[in-house]
């Protein structure tokens, strides 16, 4: 029942925001640390009886039940998103926001969103997660980003929504090749998907991937996302890098690889090309941007590469790489949004141009500033080296032919973040303030808390990964 | 059959209340309570109807079978939410109150025939009674020449897509020497009488007309856009539901054994429907004319039922046309409060009227098919159906595609409202009433999205 808990907490507390004017900044951040607290719980006790999975029935007539659960990945993922989600409510807890109920709740919306699609263990029931994941990060974009917010947050709508309806035909035709009893169940889907003829499989693999290479983003389905990065306001975008394209991810991992292995096994080649594809292009599109949040945004796909190659490279290694480096990349990316967010906020741009000197007018910041690039780029000692060092070597074992190329042109990938992540450390931190912002505030309280919480989990998990090996790997 | 004597009976007491009560509100509360009272008779007869058992009437002309009964009641459940919502606004329209509400009475025998006969003869009448009315209402603004444009332009059509009916009718009755749907015999050695496939495509062609699918639908847009506003929401919901329920029940009673000569001309038609409907929205400027393309667009999808022959299909037809007509009613009620018809119209509505604003994106999402909402069941049963006949894994992909473009122009209403800034103008102050109807609609489509068994009750 705790699993239960996990979505309706943030789905009360959301509906109660909507409903508080003034004091929904409050309710919002007591609601994401009862999460934080149960999500922790649910971490510490997988695989328990206390996590165990539930289901009820709910229509029966397209046998879709309302079932949870909870293996080591989704308590991890539920772990990340209970850590993110404090830390997002602490960047405007010293800003006066625009109509804070709605904002407060569509954000505590989106966490039972994510929640639910981390722990269902129903097709039916995952779908329905994932679009209210959507929706009200939509609406918090469309409402709080930057100057051209509409078009482009319009335009990832528009994109995720054909992704979601073509899931949507691919789960459909799945449930349908079972008996009918529990049709959408996770087991039955399996054992539909394994069932197919290759024929068959081939359609529903491309559907699926589509769907979800959008949400990660994959090379060639990542324009939507350096805009709409972009133009979101910087705490829904650290929901978007950090914890949304996780659902991309974790989607492909829960309902695509064990779904259809041999339709997996027919296009792994592929789909690791143009992973590598997008991780070398948006590495090269990363060197020469002069926004940040543009340039933090192409990093993203990088990593995002990545992963989604290791996930498609079969071996174990790289599965168990991918598994630690999804919470390390959440907590890295995050960490680096939550910087730029300060910065804009010091500076008021985002160009480059108009930047520097952070290091001598706010050295806290530029400390941190360099901590988490230096985690971004995996330097061991951080949390980004063991998942990527995992990741390598599992791409480097990979059955494929081609698993050599893969490894090296990644591996160049890989120098390429190290170019552009340290070239915007220079120009932030260091040289001339351009900024005609002599006095920068300090790190205010909050802002502190959650840049602590982060550099904390980057350090210990560089140093200690042990624990979050543990949690993954459980079933 | 209780349903249809006192539909017929209720709207000749109706016409004469016109006659004899001249207060315009005191004829919309008896319209009120003689709606209730019909789907009081409703109810009566679901429940005392048997599971599973089909009653014939008339020498099997008529075959009332529960499938029938239950889209009846729903049906008139619509219209009484119809009223509800919009009747402050109906008997604006013009002078002759009671005859609209007469009219409707007679619409809704045409909606019950058309549920449940079994000769081709009665299926004409119900088409008939249920397309004159609408000629007549479409008109009913008078003095205003669109209205007269589209009563005529509808008329015209009308009649022309009735001539087509009826010679289908008569080639089939050649080929077969009969009237009744359930006893058609095709098989003419081995092959299907080609008098019986000119006669099954007429038939196609006349329907296409009046669930308004490409390329029969060209009337849709002037029609719905000319006719009386309170009009059109009734024609494009139970109206357009019923001549649905017509269709499938000919094509798969009658035409089931022979599908595989006419599925493919009515998929492309499918397909062309959704094309038209979708695409030509995206343009749209005025959001009643958007309704109308989206009504077009959703026909496109209430056709993927008709396609596929199977259980299935019967039963998302009822869910589709129940979520569609609570959408579609709930935004023409938004709309009818609405000075400015257009998308700029709806700008700031969030800040003026945020309740207003609220339940029109839950409508919104409902007609885009967002999950959690009657609209979203809808469609999966659609897309189920349709996938359970193998080879139109096509059409359903086609159909998805277009379902995507639907959320762009209906997510434009969604944008002027929320991100926008304006101050539309509302024709008059949003009362209680209107709110409680409104948020009442606005949890029937969750509700209905969230469980939509509730519309499956076993054994129809």
């Amino acid at each position: 029942m705790i699993l239960v808990l996990l979505i309706l907490i943030p789905f009360l507390v959301a509906i109660v925001s909507f409903l508080a004017k003034g004091a929904a900044k409050n309710i919002a951040m007591f609601g994401s640390l009862i999460s934080l607290a149960i999500s922790v719980y649910v971490a510490s006790f997988c695989g328990t009886e206390q996590t165990a999975a539930i289901a009820f029935p709910w229509m029966p007539a397209i046998g879709a039940q309302f079932s949870l659960s909870a293996d080591g990945m989704a308590s991890m993922l539920c772990l990340l998103t209970g850590i993110i989600f404090p830390v997002v409510l602490l960047l405007t807890r010293n800003k006066e926001i625009e109509s804070p109920a709605s904002y407060y709740g569509l954000i505590l919306l989106s966490q039972a969103g994510l929640m639910g699609v981390f722990l269902a263990s129903d097709a039916l029931l995952f779908y329905f997660f994932w679009e209210l994941a959507l929706i009200p990060v939509y609406f918090l974009c469309s409402r709080w980003g930057g100057e051209r917010r509409i078009a482009v947050t319009f335009k990832f709508f528009v994109y995720t929504f054909v992704g979601s309806l073509m899931m949507l035909a691919a789960l459909i035709y799945l449930s349908m090749q079972t008996n009918g009893v529990n049709a959408m169940s996770w087991q039955n889907i399996i054992a539909a998907g394994k069932s197919l003829p290759l024929g068959q499989q081939h359609i529903v693999f491309w559907l699926l991937f589509v769907a979800f290479a959008i949400k990660m983003p994959i090379f060639p389905f990542h324009t939507w996302q350096p805009d709409a990065y972009e133009q979101a306001p910087t705490p829904i975008t650290i929901i978007l890098s950090a914890l949304m394209v996780k659902m991309g991810l974790y989607a492909v991992l829960r309902w695509l690889i064990p779904v259809l292995p041999e339709a997996t096994l027919y296009w792994s080649d592929t789909i690791m090309t143009l992973s590598i594809i997008g991780i070398v292009y948006a590495s090269l599109v990363a060197m020469v941007q002069t926004n940040v949040k543009r340039l933090v945004a192409y990093s993203s796909i990088a990593h995002m590469g990545l992963m989604c190659a290791a996930a498609f490279s079969g071996t174990e290694l790289a599965h168990h790489g991918l598994l630690v480096q999804m919470f390390n990349h959440g907590i890295n990316i995050a960490g680096m949004w939550v910087i730029v967010s300060m910065v804009e906020q010091r500076y008021g741009t985002q160009e480059f141009k108009k930047m520097g000197g952070l290091a001598s007018t706010a050295p806290g910041i530029a400390i941190a500033l360099v901590i988490i690039s230096f985690a971004n780029i995996a330097l061991p000692l951080t949390n980004g080296f063991v998942g990527e060092f995992m990741l390598f070597s599992g791409i480097f074992q990979g059955a494929s032919t081609y698993h050599i190329v893969f490894m090296s042109v990644a591996g160049i990938g890989i120098i390429l973040g190290a170019v552009y992540t340290l070239s915007m450390v220079q120009k932030v931190a260091y040289g001339e303030n351009n900024s005609g912002v002599l006095a920068v505030a300090k790190m205010s309280t909050a802002e502190m808390v959650a840049v602590i919480v982060l550099l904390a989990f980057i350090i210990a998990l560089g140093v200690f990964p042990q624990p979050l090996l543990d949690l993954v790997l459980l079933p | 059959m209780k349903a249809i004597i006192a539909a017929t009976v209720l709207g000749i007491i109706m016409m004469y209340a016109g006659f004899v009560v001249k207060e315009k509100k005191t004829i919309l509360s008896i319209a009120t309570l003689l709606f209730v009272v019909l789907l009081g008779v409703n109810i009566w007869e679901l429940t005392s109807s048997k599971l599973g058992v089909t009653e014939p009437w008339f020498n099997f002309q008529l075959v009332v079978s529960p499938f029938s009964i239950w889209f009846n009641t729903l049906m008139t459940a619509a219209t009484l939410l119809y009223v509800l919502l919009m009747g402050n606004d109906i008997i604006k329209v013009g002078k002759h109150v009671g005859e609209y509400f007469a009219l409707f009475f007679f619409i809704l025998v045409g909606v019950f025939l058309l549920s449940s006969f079994n000769n081709m003869l009665l299926m004409f009448i119900g088409i008939e009674i249920l397309s004159i009315p609408q000629y007549i209402l479409a008109g009913s603004d008078k003095r205003n020449l669109k209205s007269s444009e589209a009563s005529l332009k509808y008329f015209l059509m009308g009649a022309f897509s009735t001539g087509i009916l009826l010679m289908g009718i008569t080639l089939i009755y050649g080929a077969t020497g009969e009237f009744n749907i359930s006893k058609f015999s095709f098989m003419q050695m081995e092959h299907v009488n080609p008098l019986v496939l000119t006669g099954v495509l007429f038939l196609i062609i006349s329907y296409a007309f009046k669930v308004s699918a490409a390329p029969m639908h060209f009337w849709t847009p002037d029609v719905y856009d000319g006719s009386p506003t309170p009009f059109t929401a009734f024609m494009a919901t139970v109206a357009k539901a019923a001549a649905f329920v017509g269709f499938i029940r000919l094509f798969h009673t009658s035409f089931a054994s022979i599908s595989g000569s006419w599925s493919m001309v009515l998929a492309i038609i499918t397909a062309a429907t959704l094309f038209v409907g979708n695409i030509t929205a995206v343009f749209q400027q005025s959001v009643k004319r958007m309704l109308a393309y989206s009504s077009i667009a959703q026909a496109g999808f209430m056709l993927l039922a008709v396609v596929s022959v199977s259980a299935l299909a019967w039963q998302g037809l009822i869910v589709y046309s129940v979520a569609y007509t609570i959408a579609t009613l709930g935004m023409f009620a938004v709309l009818l409060k609405l000075k400015d018809f257009t998308f700029d119209g709806f700008n700031g509505l969030a800040k003026k009227e945020p309740l207003l604003a609220f339940v029109t994106t839950i409508f919104i999402f409902s007609l885009a098919g967002i999950p959690l909402t009657a609209g979203f069941m809808a469609k999966y049963m659609m897309l189920q159906a349709a996938m359970s006949q193998g080879n139109l894994m096509w059409l359903v992909i086609f159909a998805l595609l277009m379902a995507a473009i639907s959320a762009y122009y209906y997510f434009r209403v969604i944008i002027a409202m929320y991100f926008k800034t304006g101050d539309p103008e509302l024709n008059s102050e949003v009362s209680g009433m209107d709110k409680f109807l409104l948020v009442l609609t606005a949890i029937l489509i969750i509700i209905i999205g969230v469980a939509p068994q509730l519309l499956l009750p076993a054994g129809i």
